[in-house]
C-alpha cells in the first residue's frame, strides 16, 4: 500500500512485532516484546545482544522463517511472506548449511536451480560469485574439503546468487577463530560495497557489529526488547579496511555499545553527538 | 535382525598402500596361524571326521567339488539376491510413505516393528505350501522379509535427518515441497538406505540359505549341506558351509563398497 504514496520505501519495516513461544504445559517464553525497526535501503544494520535477546527470532521473523504472535512485518513495502516468495533476500546461517554432496560451484547454483534460471547463465553466475568470494580454486571441491572459513564464504556466496537488495545473516561468523573472522568482515564490507544491498545482521561481538554497520541495534533478554540505537559514523562501506580496526572513533563506538550492553539503565547516550 | 538402524559413514577408508598392507596383514596372518593350529589338534587327536574335519580335508573337498558348490551357490546367491532387491525395493517405497504420510508411519511401525522380533524363516513351511515346494518363490519370500525390515527402518530414519539449517534455507528459498524432497530429503536419506543394505544383504544369504532346509528342491547351499551331512559326508558338508561363508562375504563387501562409495559425501 505503500509503493504508490512512498517513493522510498523501507527495505525492512518491523512494527510493534512481538514472538511468544509457547511450550508445553502452557508456559510461554516472550522473546520479543513490541520490536519496531526500519532498515533503509542499503543500510548495514547489525542487531547484538546477550543470548536469548531475540535477535535470532527478530532475523527469522523477517526472514519469513516464523511468523509473529503481534505486529506486522514489510520487506520492501510487502508483507515478509510475499518477499520470501518473491525471492526479495538472500540469507545467511551460522552454520554454512552447505549441501554435502553438491560441489562449491553446485551449492551456489541451488537457489538458481529452484527458481529455474537457465544452466549456462547458472554457470556463469556462480563462476562470478566465487571470484567475488576469492575461491577461484575450489569451484569443482565439496564442502568436506573446504576450511570452515572457505565453506562459510560459500554460504554468503549462495545468498548473493540472486542478486537481493536486502541479506539477512544470522551469525554467519560465529562458530570462526578470530583471524580467519576479520578476514571475512573485511570481505563482507567489500561485498557490500559492490551489491549496495541492505543487510541485517546478527552477532554478539561488539567489535564485529561496530567495524560493519551504520547502526547497531541493542537488544536486551527476556523479554526481547530493543534497548537501544547507536548510529556508527565510520565512513562509507567502501572506504572502511582494515586500518579501521585501529580507529580512535571505532574504540570509541565500541566502548559505547559495550557500555549499552551492560548499563542497567538506558543512558543518555542515543547516537554519537555524545562525546 | 537386532540393530535395524545404525549409522552411516561410520566405516571409512582412504589409506595409503602400506596402511593396507598394515591392516590386511595382521588378520591374514591370524588365519593362517589358526588354521594351522586347527589342523594340528584334528592330527595329533586323531579327532574322527564326523565330529571335525581338518582344514585341509575341507579344503580338499572344496576342490574336488568346486563346480557343485559354486553351483550351489548360483542357486541360493539368486534367491538372496531377488530377496534383496525385492525387500528392498518394497522397504525403500514403504518408508518414503511412511514419511510423507505420518498416520500409515503410526499404523505400520508396531507391523514392522513385529516382523523385526518375528523369525522370519519360521515361515518358510508355510510359503513352501503357499507357492509349492517345487518353486524357489519362498526362499526368495523369506529373505525378502528379512531385508524389508531393516531397510525399512534405516530409510525411514534417513528421511528424517534433514538438518533444521536446510529445511530453513529450502523455505527461504520458497521451494515447493517436491523440490525439497528432491533436493535435500532423498540425498540425505541415500547413505542410510546403502547402510539398511549393508545389514540386510547378509541376512538375505543367511534367510535364502536357512530357508532351505525346510523344503523345496534340491541345489542351494542350505540344501547340499543337509544332504552331505546326512549321507556321512562330512568334508564335503563342510565344504558347502566354506561356500555359504564366500557367498555371505561376497554379499557383504558388495554392499559395503556401494555404502561407502555413496557415503562419502554424507553429511559428518
Amino acid at each position: 500500500m505503500t509503493t504508490a504514496a512512498a517513493p522510498v520505501e523501507h527495505a525492512v519495516e518491523v512494527k510493534a512485532v512481538s514472538r511468544v513461544f509457547t511450550g508445553r504445559k502452557g508456559a510461554s517464553v516472550t522473546a520479543l516484546d513490541a520490536v519496531s525497526l526500519t532498515v533503509a535501503p542499503g543500510e548495514f544494520v547489525s542487531l547484538i545482544g546477550p543470548s536469548g535477546c531475540g535477535k535470532s527470532t527478530l532475523l527469522r521473523l523477517i526472514a519469513d522463517l516464523d511468523t509473529p504472535t503481534e505486529g506486522s512485518i514489510e520487506v520492501f513495502g510487502k508483507s515478509a511472506r510475499q518477499a520470501r516468495i518473491d525471492q526479495d533476500y538472500g540469507i545467511a546461517f551460522q552454520q554454512a548449511g552447505l549441501l554435502p554432496w553438491r560441489t562449491v560451484a553446485g551449492n551456489i547454483e541451488l537457489p538458481l536451480e529452484l527458481h529455474g534460471t537457465g544452466k549456462a547463465a547458472r554457470r556463469e553466475r556462480a563462476a562470478e560469485l566465487i571470484e567475488l568470494v576469492g575461491l577461484s580454486d575450489f569451484a569443482g571441491h565439496y564442502p568436506d574439503q573446504l576450511s570452515g572459513g572457505m565453506q562459510q564464504r560459500v554460504a554468503i556466496a549462495r545468498s548473493l546468487a540472486e542478486s537481493p537488495s536486502l541479506l539477512l545473516m544470522d551469525e554467519p561468523f560465529g562458530a570462526l577463530d578470530e583471524m580467519t573472522r576479520e578476514r571475512m568482515q573485511n570481505e563482507l564490507v567489500r561485498i557490500c560495497a559492490e551489491t549496495s544491498a541492505a543487510v541485517v545482521f546478527v552477532t554478539h561481538s561488539i567489535p564485529e557489529a561496530v567495524f560493519l554497520s551504520n547502526r547497531v541495534v541493542v537488544m536486551s533478554p527476556r523479554p526481547g526488547r530493543i534497548r537501544d540505537v547507536l548510529s556508527v559514523n565510520l565512513g562509507r562501506m567502501s572506504d572502511r579496511g582494515e586500518n579501521l580496526r585501529e580507529d580512535e572513533d571505532f574504540f570509541h563506538s565500541v566502548s559505547q555499545v559495550r557500555e549499552l550492553l551492560h548499563g542497567s539503565a538506558p543512558t543518555g547516550a542515543r547516537g554519537v553527538e555524545t562525546r | 535382525m537386532s540393530t535395524p538402524a545404525s549409522t552411516p559413514g561410520s566405516v571409512r577408508g582412504g589409506r595409503g598402500a602400506s596402511g593396507l598392507a598394515r591392516t590386511v596383514l595382521p588378520p591374514v596372518l591370524l588365519g593362517v596361524v589358526a588354521i594351522l593350529l586347527w589342523q594340528g589338534f584334528v592330527t595329533v587327536l586323531a579327532v574322527k571326521p564326523f565330529i571335525l574335519p581338518g582344514p585341509f580335508a575341507i579344503g580338499e573337498q572344496f576342490g574336488i567339488n568346486l563346480q557343485n558348490v559354486v553351483n550351489g551357490m548360483v542357486v541360493t546367491g539368486r534367491n538372496a539376491l531377488i530377496g534383496l532387491v525385492l525387500g528392498a525395493i518394497v522397504g525403500v517405497l514403504l518408508a518414503i510413505l511412511s514419511a510423507l504420510l505420518p498416520i500409515l508411519d503410526e499404523m505400520a511401525a508396531p507391523i514392522v516393528a513385529a516382523f523385526a522380533v518375528v523369525p522370519i524363516v519360521a515361515l518358510a513351511p508355510v510359503l513352501y505350501t503357499m507357492f509349492g515346494a517345487n518353486a524357489e518363490t519362498a526362499r526368495q519370500l523369506v529373505a525378502a522379509l528379512a531385508v524389508f525390515v531393516p531397510v525399512y527402518f534405516n530409510t525411514l530414519k534417513g528421511l528424517r535427518m534433514v538438518r533444521p539449517v536446510h529445511r530453513d534455507l529450502m523455505r527461504s528459498y520458497a521451494a515447493s515441497s517436491w523440490q525439497a524432497t528432491k533436493t535435500v530429503t532423498l540425498p540425505t536419506a541415500v547413505p542410510f538406505v546403502f547402510t539398511g543394505l549393508r545389514i540386510a544383504s547378509s541376512l538375505a544369504v543367511i534367510s535364502a540359505l536357512i530357508a532351505e532346509y525346510f523344503g523345496g528342491p534340491v541345489g542351494g547351499l542350505g540344501k547340499s549341506i543337509t544332504s552331505a551331512a546326512s549321507s556321512s559326508n562330512y568334508g564335503l558338508a563342510w565344504a558347502y558351509v566354506l561356500g555359504s561363508i564366500i557367498l555371505g562375504l561376497l554379499f557383504y563387501c558388495a554392499a559395503l563398497g556401494l555404502e561407502k562409495l555413496v557415503s562419502r559425501r554424507a553429511p559428518a
